[in-house]
């Protein structure tokens, strides 16, 4: 069983850094993880891209066209990849920057307004930590406090804004598991 | 009585190879007394250069390492930075530092690497037959340059003394000459002040010696040795660039 | 150890510090600027010497004096780079000097791109710099790889006195991948009193050492070359590495390929066996000395029909695996390399079409 979960968002947004700890959290519960940036002159001002590949066996090709999942941060980012994602998937989109919504059919879609969120928690820049645990609560991928250990670990050395990202952390679930009740 | 003349230890008593009248043998000799005198040999390592010493590590009885053309300073750098404990001394000529090598030394002037340099300039290439070199003067003739350099074209001969000496960073760069007694004493003076440096790990260390080349200037030695105060000095004036506080 | 997730520059840092390594001397070239980056950090902490060189020219040479001196060493760069640095291999590899280098090749010819390609195997393999040398070549498919060849790098410069080359491309310098440290990796510098430049006072023999590539008396330099050779042969009987995977199965047709090109390789053929297609995949770990024997076996198997090498690049490894088929089955090749990797579904493809 292979997921494969694609971040995308404007550099400076942190989406690689959400990347990292979901596939840091994979990696703790003994899954196989790889993270693999698209670096090139595009990572410049431009959209900013990772692949997080969670599996149970050896991970094989690194190039992955179709992932399972897809985190779009920004407009630029959904209307490039929302195509490639399998059926079945989910498609988190962060709708304080994305006034629209996929119009595939075949996947769920999870609409969150990350920035808002992270805003009310405090500071815009922990709108990464809000999509992260949003999404890492929906796709039910890895254990959520021990995502949650990953990210205060991450902080370790800036321990000012440790509280705030905890603070992200569990507005991002708590929106993620009202949605969840919303659909049920 | 004591002996008042001997080998100094540090020299090998191998045959140089060096043409007649030709003056890296002495510089070799000051070299190697420096080192005597310092008692430094058995921690010394020699980078020789390409060009007529690219034979040095024959000469010296000391370690030595053998560098491609203009690359010793880099070479020096590799050994000093990981062997602080080593004294290292780059031996070089005026096609290898001041032509290809030129971006090496000034780089490991700039970062002040704690070796020293001892830089022949005879205004000449001389192992490959007497090309011109950056050091060559105007008007002088070369076999690339057979009506004489044309400074128009080829630009002033380089000042290596004084363009190191611009670096911000603190250093001892000196230009001697070989081409009499006095200058001898002054020139070994000057390179056991700059292996003394190294050795209180002060700073990088640069003496430029003006020498002579008879077989590729087309003179005898004695010619060589007036052409060179004549004509060499004047533009390569001899003295202290600069010193470390 | 536990496991830590690291970029796969990061972790070839890391590597040389575990090995044993604490000199490097690197100028920046996209895309392995991270080496530098980590290591300006780890290495005081480990009393090493990091420094930032004028250029990869000069740096080949820091390469060489640190080596020429006896101390562990290790520069990394990307395929300019490397094309710059091969000056100062040539001489290393006259003189005799252990050193490891990186590559993480980005695509040529040229100034070419930033991305991944194996568009420099020629160089690694057929030497690269001028004369009669060779450096023994190891090419990782992932990160942990890359950590475990990295720390046996050292070790192998030491045992044939010569350069080795950790050859990655872009995505395995960039990608993060979880990585252990293997203690059993980390060696002690062996004792080099005979050969370098560590000055006469700290060597029993008090006899000074020369580190020199000039030979000017032809039989003395015909002897060196000879010396040169007679380690690579020893290199080919010993330190062959290899992976035969899906070789147990009745394989119609064999796979060459190695490196990251390699891990797309075998999810096709994963992809494929679901299909009842077999497909083998011989994967050379070393570039050089290259599995010779196993690829002649490997394509000779009576259920192969055809052996076809995949490269990020327009047709290097093939050559070799050619030579080694001596015409036994058709070799044929694909291969791309502008800096995108070809997708496991393009391979399965490619093989089909063989069938």
């Amino acid at each position: 069983m292979q997921t494969e979960i694609k971040f995308a968002g404007f550099g400076g947004q942190g989406i690689l850094l959400s990347a990292k700890l979901l596939a840091y959290a994979a990696m703790k519960q003994g899954s196989f993880v790889a993270w693999i940036p698209s670096y090139g002159p595009e990572m410049r001002g431009g959209t900013a891209y990772c692949t997080v590949v969670i599996s149970d066996r050896l991970i094989g090709s690194p190039i992955i066209k179709n992932p399972t999942h897809l985190v779009a941060m920004n407009l630029p980012s959904l209307e490039k990849f929302e195509n490639d994602v399998k059926p079945g998937g989910i498609i988190f989109i962060n709708s304080s920057l994305i006034p629209v919504t996929s119009k595939r059919t075949d996947v769920t879609q999870l609409v969150v307004p990350v920035n808002d969120i992270a805003i009310k928690a405090g500071s815009v820049r922990a709108a990464n930590i809000v999509a992260l645990s949003a999404f890492a609560a929906k796709s039910e991928l890895v254990d959520l406090d021990l995502l949650k250990a990953c990210v205060k670990e991450e902080f370790a050395a800036k321990a000012k804004i440790i509280p705030l990202n905890m603070d992200a952390f569990d507005r991002g679930v708590e929106i993620a598991r009202a949605d969840q009740a919303q659909t049920a | 009585m004591g002996k008042t003349f001997t080998t100094p230890k540090a020299l090998s008593k191998t045959h140089t190879h060096y043409c007649p009248g030709c003056t890296h043998g002495i510089v070799h000799r000051l070299v190697a007394e420096a080192i005597d005198d310092l008692g430094i040999q058995g921690k010394t390592v020699g980078i020789a250069p390409v060009g007529c010493a690219v034979l040095a590590y024959n000469y010296f009885d000391c370690d030595f390492q053998e560098a491609a053309h203009g690359r010793a300073p880099a070479m020096a750098t590799g050994i000093k930075r990981v062997r602080p404990d080593l004294m290292v001394f780059t031996y070089q000529g005026d096609g290898d530092l001041a032509s290809i090598g030129m971006g090496e030394i000034i780089h490991a002037a700039n970062r002040g690497e704690k070796f020293t340099t001892i830089f022949i300039n005879n205004a000449i290439y001389g192992m490959t037959g007497g090309q011109m070199a950056p050091t060559t003067m105007g008007g002088q003739r070369a076999t690339t340059a057979p009506a004489g350099r044309d400074t128009a074209a080829t630009g002033m001969p380089l000042r290596m003394a004084n363009l190191l000496a611009e670096l911000v960073t603190p250093g001892y760069i000196t230009r001697q000459a070989v081409l009499k007694p006095q200058q001898v004493n002054k020139a070994k003076k000057a390179i056991k002040q700059a292996f003394q440096y190294q050795m209180e790990g002060k700073c990088f260390s640069f003496v430029e010696v003006v020498s002579t080349c008879p077989t590729n200037w087309g003179m005898t030695p004695l010619d060589a040795l007036k052409w060179a105060e004549d004509t060499l000095l004047p533009y390569y004036e001899l003295g202290d660039y600069k010193v470390p506080e | 150890m536990a496991k830590v997730l690291m970029k796969g520059n990061e972790a070839i840092g890391e590597a040389a510090i575990r090995a044993g390594c604490k000199n490097y001397f690197a100028y920046p070239i996209t895309p392995q600027s991270e080496v530098a980056e980590y290591l300006v950090k780890r290495l005081p902490e480990e009393g090493g010497v990091f420094l930032q060189g004028e250029s990869e020219v000069a740096v080949g040479y820091m390469i060489f004096g640190a080596a020429g001196a006896g101390e562990r060493v290790m520069t990394t760069s990307s395929s300019p780079g490397i094309s710059l640095m091969s000056e100062a291999i040539s001489y290393i590899a006259a003189a005799q000097c252990p050193a490891v280098f990186v590559n993480i090749v980005r695509g040529g010819p040229g100034l070419g791109g930033i991305l991944p390609s194996q568009g420099d195997y020629f160089q690694a393999t057929k030497g690269g710099g001028h004369g009669d040398y060779h450096l023994l070549v190891m090419a990782p498919d992932g990160v942990q790889e890359a950590v475990e060849m990295t720390m046996q790098a050292f070790t192998l410069a030491e045992k044939y006195r010569g350069p080795v080359m950790i050859m990655g491309d872009g995505l395995i310098g960039q990608m993060m991948e979880p990585v252990e440290f293997p203690d059993d990796l980390k060696t002690e510098p062996t004792n080099k009193d005979d050969w370098a430049t560590s000055g006469m006072d700290f060597r029993k023999s008090k006899k000074r050492n020369l580190v020199k590539s000039l030979f000017l008396d032809p039989t003395a330099l015909n002897d060196n070359n000879l010396a040169l050779k007679a380690k690579y042969e020893q290199m080919k009987k010993e330190e062959v590495q290899f992976e035969l995977y899906n070789g147990d199965t009745d394989y119609q047709i064999l796979i060459t390929s190695y490196g990251t090109m390699s891990r797309v390789c075998r999810t096709a053929i994963d992809m494929l066996k679901e299909e009842g297609i077999e497909v083998a995949m011989l994967r050379p770990k070393t570039l050089f000395p290259f599995p010779e024997k196993a690829v002649f076996e490997a394509a000779c198997k009576d259920s192969c029909k055809a052996v076809i090498s995949i490269e990020m690049s327009m047709g290097q490894m093939v050559e070799d695996v050619e030579r080694c088929v001596k015409g036994r089955r058709p070799v044929e090749f694909y291969g791309e390399c502008g800096g995108d990797i070809p997708s496991p579904e393009k391979i399965i493809d490619i093989i089909k079409g063989l069938l």
